[in-house]
């Protein structure tokens, strides 16, 4: 049974896989941002991945500073961290889970394995991921 | 002198929730060990035997350490410290 939800509308799931679509076959990533203590993602915040990997992802260090300082100036929270998995499934990673550091986060993953840069169906899970243990959740997607 | 830290969600259990906080000390190796002293705990956290963790960035103003003198990097008291967790998988 899944406990948790993410809601989220359907134009930030799309530019989620298209931004997964453009990156390929390099992992994509980014943010969500949405008001503090509200779990609704809003803005839409496309990151660099700074190691261009297919494998592997991570935020720039300058650009993870101006992410952060933006979202506490506007008073929001990072409600979704998405990334993309190429070519496996979308579930976290062992990595995934021992490099999570946001518990309040809903955690995205897409899998584009079967199209990769096409269209074509993708796979878009959501998890919360504290302290190494994994809890996937229902997604409620708006129009 | 006083430095003012600006703790990450994941550290706020070790500051009692407080999102900033202040701390003393010359070099950022000080400012660690003084925040250990009054956040027990913390200092695991962010160093390893090697170190500043691989997955820790510690910024003073707008640079990481990294690119400054890492945990020798010299605080002034106007300065500000900003711990942030990488955002990384795989």
């Amino acid at each position: 049974m899944l406990v948790g939800m993410l809601e989220i509308q359907r134009s930030l799931v799309d530019a989620i896989v298209a931004h997964a679509r453009a990156d390929h076959p390099d992992e994509a990533c980014g943010v969500i941002a949405g008001p503090a203590g509200s779990d609704q993602p809003e803005r839409f915040i496309p990151m660099v991945n700074a190691v261009r990997c297919p494998t592997l992802y991570e935020f720039d260090s300058k650009d993870l500073l101006r992410l952060y300082r933006e979202m506490d100036d506007r008073d929001e929270i990072p409600v979704v961290i998405y990334h993309s998995h190429p070519a496996t499934q979308a579930y976290p990673s062992i990595t995934d889970i021992t490099q999570a550091s946001e518990p309040d986060a809903h955690y995205v993953l897409v899998s584009i394995r079967e199209t990769g840069p096409l269209e074509g169906p993708f796979e878009f899970r959501s998890f919360r991921i504290v302290d190494g243990e994994v809890t996937e959740e229902e997604i409620s997607i708006r129009d | 002198m006083s430095i003012e830290v600006r703790i990450p969600t994941i550290l706020r259990p070790y500051t009692s929730g407080e999102k900033l906080v202040t701390a003393q000390g010359i070099t950022l190796a000080e400012v660690i060990n003084d925040l250990e002293i009054n956040y027990p705990g913390i200092g695991e956290r962010l160093l390893d035997e090697n170190g500043l963790r691989r997955f820790i960035n510690i910024y003073v103003n707008d640079e990481d350490v990294r690119f400054l003198d890492g945990l020798q990097s010299v605080i002034g008291e106007n300065d500000s410290i900003t711990i942030l967790p990488a955002v990384a998988g795989g």
